[in-house]
């Protein structure tokens, strides 16, 4: 037997240490991740992500594209809650040209965003939870993000790729049937999310595997650049609807949870209440949109922002230009550049725009949370064992499509 | 909050004097330019300053402008939690000058860093490890350059005898569509056919 502590014999300590590779085509790499991992034992000691491998150029993508065209790729970052991304590229063109918003506008854009983040906290809660060995969650978690999709399918005729946010509010008024399922479908949710809750929250394993696993300190949190529910898990109280409120959130009533530990397991605790704050803003939206003095435009008509009426188009010749020269030309907006940020489910969510004048965005830089918080994985991960790996990665709530773009 | 952003700017501009080029305030936004050999010391000052205390790195990234000496700008976005202020830092660079890496000061530089390294060709000196990211293994040329076309130079495909995936020159079934829709009367920079005749010895 060999002496292994004995520093002549460190060849031998070596052969403990190997290299595995973790995807790109893994169940728990939350798309396609490539995770280098070095090993020593069952302790990793190094993470190298290889992340691009869906990247699609949507930045270069969108300097070739007007700025209406543009709108639909940014559903398509983070697909699990599209609209949210969609809110920071209209705000971001509405800031640099001077559009205005409809309050009207500003409700469903919230209330939408609100839907698109409990769609984001269901599958990434119970996604987590399938990583670290829970079936049940998701089959459950998923039934209520297919009635969401619903509800996105009423509003844009997509379930995913709305496309129904617009520099200057959003493309249509919901019809109050649909206002009012969404407010029906408020008032069960907190029991189906009570459901899983029960299913999660004091399961032995489940807290086994999350309870101070992944542990990210304040100063950790800021020299990394995280934002979101990282953040908040720290117990830092940053929330951008809060801090630099946009859109109609100075409005409303609704609390930031705010963890203590920064593990996964806080983390996992934020995202249950987020949920059901978002269900408190989602109710205020519904009240104030099913009122009836609140009925109105939803996009400032008369502008050169907006669509003309189909019916006025039939009349108007001005109208018919205008129709034509917004879906070919598109609207010039002044040069320029703005960085518009939003509390996006997953952190800061921004846009860098860099306008020239002409009808298509000279620079698009987006500013992904996911992207940041995969950067500190190696940081995160090492001293850890193998199977937090995945438990780690569940709770940074990553999303490939955003981070690759 | 304007008013904020013009005493910091002020403040700044007080402390790093020799290091701004210029600074603004535009759309409620602080704008700092600066000259690219300081970066690391107004970023540094940027993070201790207790008047800044920007203390989150939210974002680099490169900017194009072909048409330039310095053909790159490279931004820098920060955030302050505790004063709940945002500041953009402007820096421009070419192709062969480096910019100093921030990754010691923020270590998620480093991955923003390579970003711009992989999409723009902007070096940065002294980064523990400036790889491409988001392109292919073995991936030449920096796509988001102005230069570079929308359609790429290579595509793949599986190729069934070699059982691997190859990589060739692009090829179009059709022409290559970039549809230019920017009215003629506003800004266009092409020639209108007939223009000549304008210009000619007709005219």
């Amino acid at each position: 037997m060999t002496d292994l502590t004995n520093p002549e014999n460190m060849e031998q300590l070596d052969d403990r240490k190997f290299t595995i590779n973790f995807g790109p085509q893994h169940p728990a790499a939350h798309g396609v991740l490539r995770l280098v991992l070095e090993l020593d034992g069952e302790i990793v000691d190094r993470v190298d992500p290889h992340i691009g491998l869906l990247h699609r150029g949507t930045e270069k993508l969108l300097e070739h594209k007007t700025y209406l065209q543009g709108i639909g790729y940014f559903d398509r970052l983070d697909y699990v809650a599209p609209m949210n991304q969609e809110h920071a590229f209209c705000m971001a063109v509405e800031k640099l040209a001077g559009i205005p918003v409809p309050v009207r506008g500003e409700y469903i854009r919230v209330l939408y965003c609100e839907i698109g983040r409990i769609l984001s906290h269901i599958l990434n809660v119970t996604t987590q939870a399938l990583d670290v060995g829970a079936l049940t969650p998701p089959v459950w978690g998923f039934e209520e993000r297919e009635k969401l999709m619903v509800f996105y399918e009423r509003a844009s005729g997509s379930r995913m790729h709305a496309h129904y946010f617009r520099p200057g509010g959003v493309h249509q008024d919901l019809p109050p049937k649909l206002i009012e399922d969404i407010g029906e479908w408020c008032e069960q949710f907190p029991a189906k999310l009570k459901d899983i809750d029960n299913l999660l929250t004091e399961n032995r394993i489940f807290k086994q595997r999350n309870v101070d696993i992944g542990v990210v300190s304040k100063e950790e949190a800021l020299e990394w650049g995280f934002s979101g529910v990282m953040v908040r898990g720290s117990g830092m109280a940053w929330d951008l609807r809060r801090a630099q409120p946009y859109s109609v959130y100075d409005e409303l009533d609704f609390n930031i949870p705010v963890g203590k530990n920064g593990d996964c397991w806080d983390r996992y605790l934020i995202r249950i209440e987020e949920m059901l704050e978002s269900v408190k803003i989602m109710k205020q939206c519904v009240e104030w949109l099913s009122r009836a003095e609140n009925a109105g435009e939803v996009l400032p008509t008369n502008s050169k922002f907006a669509p003309p009426r189909r019916a006025e188009m039939k009349q108007s010749m001005e109208a018919l230009i205008h129709h034509f020269k917004l879906y070919t030309e598109g609207v010039h907006v002044p040069a320029g550049e703005a960085y518009v940020a939003v509390e996006a489910p997953k952190g800061e969510f921004g846009v860098y725009l860099v306008a020239d004048g002409t009808n298509k965005p000279y620079r698009v830089k987006i500013r992904a949370p996911g992207f940041a918080h995969l950067a500190a994985m190696d940081h995160i991960n090492r001293g850890h064992q193998l199977a937090d790996v995945s438990a780690i990665l569940g709770s940074l709530d990553i999303v490939f499509g955003e981070i690759d773009r | 909050m304007s008013e904020r952003l013009q005493e910091l700017g002020e403040h700044l501009s007080h402390h790093l004097d020799s290091a701004i080029r210029e600074w603004s305030v535009d759309f409620g936004e602080l704008n700092v330019s600066i000259y690219s050999d300081r970066v690391e010391e107004v970023i540094k000052f940027l993070r201790d300053d207790r008047g800044c205390r920007f203390t989150t790195l939210i974002d680099i990234c490169g900017v194009d402008y072909p048409a330039r000496n310095e053909r790159f700008d490279v931004v820098y976005h920060l955030l302050s939690m505790n004063l709940n202020h945002r500041i953009r830092i402007r820096t421009s660079t070419d192709e062969e000058k480096p910019v100093a890496s921030i990754s010691d000061i923020f270590p998620v530089a480093n991955w923003f860093e390579r970003e711009a390294f992989d999409m723009y060709g902007i070096v940065f000196s002294s980064h523990p490890d400036l790889r491409r990211i988001l392109t292919d293994y073995g991936f030449t040329g920096h796509p988001l350059r102005k230069d570079f076309p929308l359609s790429g130079y290579v595509e793949v495909r599986w190729d069934d005898e070699e059982k691997r995936v190859v990589y060739e020159p692009v090829e179009l079934v059709q022409e290559y569509r970039d549809f230019d829709f920017l009215s003629p009367w506003e800004g266009a920079k092409y020639v209108l056919p007939g223009d000549e005749k304008a210009k000619g010895e007709g005219a």
